[in-house]
């Protein structure tokens, strides 16, 4: 009864659960490419997408990519031997002890009518598959625990799915360990299998269970006379062997048992089996209830990720299809960091100290932004600067385990953010290079619309200049890791204008000043004046190619291309410390 | 033999995937060994206009790996070859500096001490092979063939850290094209940039200056231009198609990557060296006569 009302409801959560997660797939918005398309679209795209799949040659890819990146999942194997060991264990252990052991009325009493719990291969296989999950829980603690493996982070969400699994497993073992050595199991089961009735009878059994069984009994102990271990083993094998294989075949439970002896009695006559049972059927009750919510739902995200993944193609399917995928693809992702640990411009992060900047943390962030919580100003911006900070290497898309078109799900959500968030100034560099490439797949408006806002928040405010009297280079401000700080060549400068006369940049204007605001050799002239907030307001200093003319031209060596860089480096800084500032006055205020 | 750990960055194998395959088909041939080093990462470039720090870290971080092998770096990429040569420079001169780098190397147990340098694709087979290797693994040459050698700056300058070639009159480039057969026109814009560092930063001067080269390039009577670079290589490639194709330009003209080029003469087949992963129609280059 318990049980049934246990199951009952943590199977409806569970459905309940499924169903909400679905229904986000196809109501939440994400980035740039949702707008405009609604849920009803949504969903007759997925259902003619799906469709038109199935029935088409494409389903002979699905059937591939089932069996491959599914079901042997060869996407982590050619990552790292031990982390595919790790999952593979954990996952085909516990798909077998479900089916096998959690599902045998359903399943196993169907397929073999010989079926006994007790009765090997079971009882031997039940054993051998959660030693499985135990081995790959133990090297996952390992590697997030012992190895370390870098930019490996551990949340909450990783801590839960540990742990809930090594509940599961622990108590399961726990519990046919009590049972083994239970006295009272042993008498329930004699008075339920056997017709052993009579008292010499059941001495001689029972002396035989605790002599090789690994029962324990409060009134017979070792050593037993040989006569009477024979007369036991010939009631055994009349009674019990038909149904009840030796329980040594139970490797796990049996050696557990084994330790938990000096103790058994007291275990038994405290009813630690019917506990350990709750807590077992509890464990796998609430994992099953709360895995819609967790990282678990990968199970089910995760296939179809990789499924998907595996027939879609940007600029084929239906871009509300993508949308739908991309939603769907933040519940696949099990923050394994297999990407963060291939992501190229990781190496960032060691120096700016955003986590965002690695792609494992991208996603946690975006899990957060996409389902609409409220994050503030400077959480936005951490996230934008991270998804800004990416070189389009794609490396992440092409080791993600479960299928993540993970490239695409940044270019989307990236244009979302810049479009109607702050000024970035990292789409000041090369980092827009890509962008650029898919300029024309943007309306001209959108496209110019953010990077105008970064110029305008860079740009040389020079009201606060004309107060500031006298202006000095104070070498202090100049942080160590600036070009600026070890750089005065500028002071050779002796205004020929080589450096402006070469400039292709300068040469593309009719009225460069106006367009660049200062020309190369009046921001070296203006460091040498010590005009450090003029230089670097200069919209010069971003529209340089860093083609090295001007330097390459100089005649007094000044590193005018080197000095653009360092000016750069200190405007964006400026720009971050003045809004965060603004963050923390505003802040104060409210 | 000679030996490199090729370092392809972040553009080759998500955008110039036919930039690799035909270099390591070329330099195959002329037995250059590549080792593939998968721990290798972003050169720091697009980094050297946020901040300083992590701009030196990234290139470290690779200059670090590589010395753990032992192992020169033979970079692709023009904008990697600039940007890992300038860290080698300050890391070897800068003690304090290569000291405060090699405390965070440390956390993933690599430093760098500067006992290996870093080399472009272009220098290593004019330098290292050398033009009459070269010349011994051909199996053909180009009849009429002209060719503009764009030589890219950041290979180019600053020349006190690169040490490419000479920067107001290179030859390098010129010598690797005519061992082909084919002749390397001198054009006016030969030195000028791409346009590419300014792509999604300003536009309009980007695409003024690939314009620019493209005309003088096709005035001047080349054929193709010749890249040595992905960053130039998609900018005379993918964005001179959408001029093509938005503004009818008619001065349009092929970029044909070096490896390809020379590859050809070496009798390596077209889908080995991806000929036909271009935008601009180069598949007419396998029918030049050689």
């Amino acid at each position: 009864m318990v049980f049934n009302v246990l199951l009952y409801t943590s199977l409806f959560v569970f459905i309940f659960g499924v169903i909400c997660k679905i229904y986000t797939w196809f109501s939440w918005e994400i980035g740039f490419s949702s707008r405009d398309i609604n849920r009803s679209e949504r969903l007759t795209a997925a259902f003619k997408g799906i469709s038109g799949t199935i029935f088409s040659a494409k389903i002979l890819i699905l059937i591939k990519v089932f069996i491959l990146d599914v079901v042997f999942q060869k996407r982590i194997l050619k990552e790292d031997f031990l982390r595919w060991a790790m999952h593979m264990l954990i996952y085909a252990g516990f798909m077998l002890l479900l089916l096998m052991h959690a599902l045998d009325r359903h399943i196993t009493a169907c397929l073999f009518s010989e079926y006994y719990s007790t009765l090997n291969p079971f009882f031997f296989l039940r054993n051998f598959f959660g030693t499985m999950v135990i081995a790959g829980l133990a090297i996952a603690i390992y590697r997030r625990f012992i190895l370390k493996v870098p930019r490996l982070k551990t949340n909450s969400m990783d801590y839960y799915a540990i742990i809930i699994l090594a509940v599961i497993m622990v108590s399961g073992f726990f519990l046919e360990a009590t049972k083994i050595t239970s006295i009272s199991d042993f008498e329930r089961m004699v008075n339920e299998f056997s017709d052993v009735d009579e008292k010499k009878d059941l001495r001689a059994l029972e002396s035989l269970w605790v002599h090789e069984f690994g029962t324990v009994s409060p009134d017979f102990k070792e050593p037993f006379e040989q006569k009477l271990l024979e007369h036991g083993r010939e009631i055994h094998e009349t009674n019990c062997a038909a149904c009840h294989s030796s329980p040594k075949w139970a490797f796990a439970g049996y050696a557990l048992g084994n330790i938990l002896k000096p103790v058994a009695l007291s275990l038994d006559r405290a009813g630690g089996s019917k506990i350990l049972w709750y807590i077992h059927i509890l464990a796998c009750f609430l994992g099953l209830a709360y895995l819609p919510f967790s990282k678990m739902f990968h199970i089910i995200a995760g296939p179809i990720s990789l499924l998907a993944n595996a027939v879609m193609e940007k600029g084929k399917s239906d871009p509300a299809n993508i949308t739908t995928r991309q939603v769907m693809e933040l519940d696949a992702c099990t923050h394994c960091g297999a990407c963060s640990l291939r992501c190229s411009a990781a190496v960032a992060f060691d120096a700016l100290g955003n986590e965002n900047i690695l792609p494992s943390e991208k996603m946690v962030s975006l899990k957060s932004l996409i389902a609409g919580k409220k994050l503030g100003s400077m959480e936005i911006k951490a996230v934008q600067e991270g998804i800004c900070l990416c070189t389009n290497c794609d490396r992440c898309t092409v080791v993600c385990p479960v299928g993540i078109n993970l490239k695409e799900l940044w270019l989307n959500v990236r244009e979302g953010l810049i479009q109607k968030g702050h000024p970035e100034p990292l789409l000041l560099s090369p980092f827009s290079f890509v962008r650029g490439l898919n300029q024309y797949e943007l309306p001209a408006d959108e496209y110019y619309k953010p990077v105008k806002a970064a110029k305008q928040a860079v740009a040389g405010k020079f009201d606060s200049l004309i107060k500031q009297s006298p202006l000095i280079l104070d070498g202090k401000e100049v942080e160590k890791f600036n070009q600026l700080s070890k750089d005065n060549t500028f002071s050779y400068c002796f205004s020929c204008e080589n450096c402006t006369s070469v400039c292709p940049v300068v040469c593309s204007f009719d009225k460069p000043e106006e367009a660049l605001g200062l020309l190369p050799h009046q921001i070296m002239r203006c460091l040498g004046l010590g005009l450090i907030e003029m230089a670097s307001g200069a919209s010069m200093i971003w529209d340089c190619l860093t083609c090295y003319q001007c330097q390459e031209n100089c005649p007094q060596n000044v590193n005018v291309t080197d000095l653009f860089f360092g000016l750069k480096n200190l405007a964006i800084k400026n720009v971050k410390k003045a809004s965060s500032e603004k963050e923390l006055s505003q802040r104060h205020e409210a | 033999m000679i030996k490199y750990a090729l370092f392809l960055g972040c553009n080759i194998p998500a955008r110039v995937s036919q930039y690799e395959d035909s270099s390591k088909a070329v330099l195959k041939n002329l037995s250059v060994d590549l080792i593939e080093m998968r721990d290798f990462s972003c050169c720091g470039y697009p980094m050297r206009n946020i901040d300083e720090k992590a701009y030196i870290l990234s290139a470290a971080k690779n200059l670090a790996l590589a010395e753990k092998q032992g192992i020169n770096i033979l970079t692709l990429c023009q904008c990697c070859f600039g940007s890992l040569k300038k860290a080698e420079c300050l890391l070897k001169e800068d003690s304090d500096l290569r000291q405060d780098i090699n405390q965070t190397l440390a956390d993933i147990g690599l430093k760098y001490e500067g006992n290996i340098t870093v080399k472009h694709l272009l220098s290593v087979l004019y330098h290292d092979v050398g033009i009459d290797a070269i010349k011994g693994s051909l199996s053909g040459s180009y009849k009429d063939l002209k060719i503009a050698a764009h030589y890219g700056c950041h290979a180019l300058r600053p020349s006190k850290i690169t040490q490419f070639d000479d920067p107001v009159a290179p030859t390098i480039f010129d010598e690797l094209v005519e061992i082909t057969g084919a002749v390397s026109i001198d054009w006016p814009k030969k030195l000028e940039c791409c346009g590419a560092p300014l792509r999604g930063i300003n536009d309009e001067v980007s695409i003024g200056l690939t314009k620019k080269k493209v005309s003088d390039a096709g005035n001047s009577g080349a054929d193709y231009l010749c890249t040595a670079c992905p960053f130039c290589h998609l900018q005379f490639d993918f964005l001179q198609k959408r001029i093509v194709s938005d503004k009818g330009n008619s001065e349009h003209l092929a970029p044909v990557l070096y490896p390809q080029l020379l590859g050809l003469c070496m009798g390596i087949d077209k889908k080995t060296l991806g000929i036909g992963k271009d935008l601009n129609g180069l598949m007419e280059i396998i029918n030049v006569k050689r």
